[in-house]
């Protein structure tokens, strides 16, 4: 059995969480400042709601990007699921090849694959010149499709890699069995594989919209004149001063998150308790 | 049993993984209702035939019949044949009534015949009162009869099993033995069973296919396959045995006598046989007789006692001949007359406990 | 012999149903990639365009001083980056393995939070920290220890904060699951075979977290080298790190072919390190958790 932490860790964990939370509370604390200031705005005077109440008015200008995100988001992650999920059962147990042809065509799956996994290593800032390059290239209006293209990109390898990381950890046996029982192959993968491999798809589908709503790198280049996504708005506001109204913006977006995170992470932990189905492989956020 | 009627054949089964081959051309008939069991050492082809037969692999050459039928291109899922996998491969996250019911929900049966039949399928597993569970929830045993009784739903003519209680502690392996057997009599559905525990294939199967390196060896009822194992491979692999040089000097009608260490030793003949050929004779340990003095019946060598110990109902020896051979007794403690160690042993058996075995014991890492 | 009907192909191949994601990847990571390696070797047009004449003049413009200097004030932001992360983040990540099933759940979810909010907002955090009249200084003041502000914020130290800050859980988490998936019954043995603590860290724990520690050390070095951004707004206006040139190359030059070319460089970094990464035994997949 693994021995307990000495009293010391306890305390390095609790000093470093405490240094990493200390800039997330200091922006919780200032959106409730009532300072009005809008450049200097670091001394703390006063409780208020002003700028939660401000925080949507269509004049300070965060509604649209927030939707802009959110709609960006939730196209990237449908689409980078569909693309990786489908990915990851075409690549997961391939057959051996032995004719020379095959075992080439074999070669370049696996090539084609290390491609698909390459923006999880490739800097954004390449990826993103590379990308609005390449849109330029093909004459291709910047926009919501050119930020939806660029974001499947670097989402795919994520729910790729978690998928396909679940799928290799399951046990052959379960679809012969499954043909064995008189399933055909697509019966096989609807009532069997799918349904196993689910909660990786879900927690790649997470990460990747953890990673869409993030990205400010990519969206930079690729975003056009009339799009602007949230991360994007917060750059331009902070860029300038310290516009108070992302304070609260920011305490609103911790809260989402906080939720959202709290609530799988609790439920993965009962799951993983009730069932004690092993966790795929790596994947675990 | 009347009349035995060829439910399954294998002719002329190959198979190469890559360079490896697998299955060397593998015959086999098997009857309807029988018990039939693939024995043999791990990697000697038999999960592979299983495969085929499941459909779950294509062969490199042969044809699977099934009722005069070619089923050997057949998918899998259109096969009358189920499987017991090695592991049980019981579905996670389905609960026991929802693995048991898979293969009758897929066929389209209405839900209320799924249900009496899931019950009548529970119940006898005797796992009733189990619908609900999951599998991570049951303990091995009951695993392995929810494997069974998911393949047997299917009422398949044919039941492949692969070492289907290879996980299970010798307590439960004992049990479950009987069961396995009791509810293939009572169904009279054919089994073809694999395993590499010659002692569960002896109690269970009606015959024993024994295989070594994707042939078999020997196609014989377990007492035929004990009492007269045709190869050293054979004798060697069931029980303990004996294999002791020995020299052909005369080839009778009624058998033939062998030359061990300066003793003439008859023995029945095999139709193989060529005079003055080296052969091997098979002693079963359990056969061979330790006596101090010399004995009349004329299948006896002599040799020194060079260890003996106590082993519960019986009483394991080392005698070495005077040739250097050396021979493992292991003969019954009740009444016993102990030799000293060192001393002077003669070493007897009925004439029919010899069996003159071929020499494959070469052929190993062919 | 009779050829086997398709169907009756017992492990159906399902390479096909990989195409629309290769496909995807063909085009918009291989095909982008080779374009700026083509573009790095052209010229600069009018507005976003590249043309003639072809050569490797923008290679050439690179191997200046200006560059120089902060493609090496980069490697050496990054390379401490990775460092200090794995000094700070291997003992967290270490203790956080160890503790009991149910801190471990809090532990996580208290690392994850930061790890899936904005890097933007943590940044902009660190600002307001910083500042002159920011809580520290404050702090400091009140406590008597200085008697003006210091400058900590728009210098090279708060982008090395920064950086550390945003980079550790990408230490953390890899090198928690090599700790997590180790068999302590390892590290026993190696106490009962007489290893001191220190020893049987050393000997057995170390290396078998090692994978967890080569993944942490490619996933904090490798961003570092690109993150304009922050450098954007917690450095100084003379912290011009790799990042900001191609930024501003490509934003206030206009210049494409020159911003391909030193996006080229930093690929070619990229490349090196994960080629170092694959050598060493590493794992695509080990990057991600």
């Amino acid at each position: 059995m693994r021995k307990k932490n000495p009293a010391w860790a306890n305390v390095y964990m609790a000093l470093l969480l405490l240094l990493l939370y200390l800039p997330v509370l200091v922006v919780v604390l200032f959106s409730f400042n009532s300072n009005p200031g809008r450049t200097a705005n670091f001394l703390f005077e006063g409780f208020s709601l002003q700028w939660y109440e401000s925080l949507f008015d269509p004049a300070t200008g965060y509604g649209e990007p927030l939707r802009t995100s959110l709609m960006l988001a939730l196209w990237s992650v449908l689409l980078s699921a569909a693309l990786g999920t489908l990915g990851a059962i075409g690549l997961t147990r391939r057959p051996l090849r032995r004719r020379l042809l095959a075992r080439a065509g074999s070669a370049a799956l696996s090539f084609g694959e290390q491609v698909a996994v390459l923006p999880i290593m490739v800097p954004e800032l390449v990826l993103g010149i590379a990308l609005m390059a390449l849109f330029t290239l093909m004459g291709l209006p910047f926009g919501m499709v050119t930020l939806v293209l660029s974001h499947v990109v670097f989402c795919v390898p994520y729910i790729f890699i978690t998928v396909k990381g679940r799928l290799a950890n399951l046990d052959p046996a379960l679809e012969e069995a499954a043909r064995d029982l008189g399933a055909s192959p697509m019966q096989a993968l609807y009532t069997i594989t799918l349904p196993l491999a689910l909660p990786a798809v879900v927690s790649g589908c997470l990460l990747a919209f953890a990673m869409s709503m993030d990205d400010f790198v990519i969206s930079f280049f690729v975003n056009g004149p009339t799009t602007n996504t949230l991360p994007l708005k917060i750059y331009s506001s902070v860029k300038v001063g310290v516009p108070p109204h992302v304070n609260a913006l920011c305490t609103l977006m911790l809260a989402v998150v906080f939720l959202v995170v709290a609530i799988s992470q609790l439920y993965s932990a009962r799951v993983n308790r009730r069932r004690q189905v092993q966790a795929s492989g790596g994947a675990r956020i | 049993m009347a009349d035995p009627q060829v439910l399954l054949s294998l002719r002329g089964l190959k198979k190469t993984f890559d360079t490896q081959e697998a299955l060397a051309g593998l015959d086999l008939d098997v009857y309807a209702g029988e018990f039939i069991t693939l024995l043999g050492p791990s990697g000697c082809g038999k999960t592979t035939t299983l495969r085929i037969i499941a459909g779950l692999e294509l062969p490199t050459q042969g044809s699977v019949f099934l009722d005069g039928e070619d089923i050997t291109y057949l998918a899998p899922e259109k096969r009358a044949v189920n499987t017991v996998f090695q592991n049980y491969a019981l579905f996670p996250h389905m609960n026991v009534y929802k693995n048991i019911a898979y293969g009758l929900s897929l066929k389209g049966v209405g839900r209320q015949e799924i249900a009496r039949r899931v019950g009548e399928m529970l119940e006898l597993v005797q796992l009733s009162g189990y619908e609900k569970r999951l599998p991570s929830q049951l303990s091995g045993g009951q695993r392995q009869r929810v494997a069974i009784a998911r393949s047997l739903i299917l009422s398949p003519r044919v039941l492949l099993l692969d070492e289907p209680l290879g996980a299970l502690d010798l307590q439960l392996r004992r049990a479950m033995q009987h069961e396995l057997k009791d509810m293939q009599q009572q169904l009279g559905i054919t089994f073809i069973y694999i395993t590499h525990d010659q002692e569960e294939a002896l109690t269970m199967s009606d015959r024993i296919a024994l295989m070594r390196e994707g042939r078999f060896v020997q196609l014989d009822t377990p007492r035929g396959l004990y009492e007269q194992p045709r190869t050293a491979f054979a004798a060697s692999f069931i029980g303990e045995t004996n294999l002791i040089n020995a020299r052909a000097e005369a080839v009778k009608e009624d058998g033939v006598l062998l030359d061990i260490a300066g003793f003439h030793v008859p023995c029945a003949s095999e139709d193989w046989l060529t005079p003055g050929e080296p052969l091997l004779l098979s002693l079963r340990a359990q056969r061979l007789h330790l006596s101090r003095e010399p004995v009349s019946t004329p299948c006896r060598l002599s040799g020194t006692l060079v260890e003996s110990h106590y082993a519960g109902g019986e009483r394991a020896s080392l005698v070495r001949l005077d040739d250097g051979q050396v021979l493992h007794t292991r003969a019954s403690t009740e009444g016993e007359d102990l030799p000293e160690i060192g001393s002077q042993v003669y070493v007897w058996w009925q004439q029919e406990s010899g069996v003159l075995v071929r020499d494959d014991r070469e052929d190993v890492h062919a | 012999m009779p050829k086997p009907r398709m169907d009756a192909r017992p492990q159906a191949s399902r390479e096909a149903w990989a195409f629309p994601m290769l496909l995807y990847a063909a085009l918009f990571v291989g095909l982008s990639l080779l374009y700026i390696l083509g573009l790095s070797f052209m010229s600069r047009g009018t507005g976003y365009t590249a043309g003639l004449p072809l050569g490797g003049h923008n290679y050439a413009r690179i191997a200046s001083p200006l560059y120089l200097r902060s493609l090496l004030l980069s490697l050496r932001l990054a390379f401490f980056t990775a460092l200090f992360c794995l000094l700070l983040g291997y003992p967290f990540a270490y203790f956080m393995a160890r503790a009991s099933a149910r801190a471990r759940t809090w532990l996580m979810l208290l690392l994850i939070v930061p790890f899936w909010t904005n890097a933007l907002i943590r940044i902009y955090g660190w600002k307001i920290l910083l500042s002159a009249s920011g809580p520290i200084n404050q702090a400091l003041l009140t406590a008597g220890l200085i008697e003006r502000p210091l400058r900590l914020l728009y210098t090279d130290f708060a982008v090395q904060v920064g950086m550390v800050y945003a980079m550790i859980p990408f230490m953390v988490l890899p090198v928690y699951s090599a700790v997590e998936r180790m068999d302590w019954a390892m590290v026993e043995a190696s106490r009962d075979l007489g290893a001191t603590p220190l020893r049987a860290f050393l000997t057995v724990t170390l290396p078998m977290t090692l994978p967890g520690i080569l993944a942490g050390l490619v996933l904090t070095f490798i961003p570092s080298i690109g993150l304009f951004f922050l450098s954007d707004l917690l450095g100084g206006s003379n912290t011009m790190l790799w990042g900001n040139m191609v930024h501003n190359e490509l934003l206030k030059s206009r210049d494409l072919p020159f911003a391909a070319a030193l996006s080229v460089v930093l690929l070619s970094l990229t490349g090196l390190v994960i080629l170092l990464y694959r050598r060493m035994g590493g794992k695509a997949e080990g990057m991600v958790f």
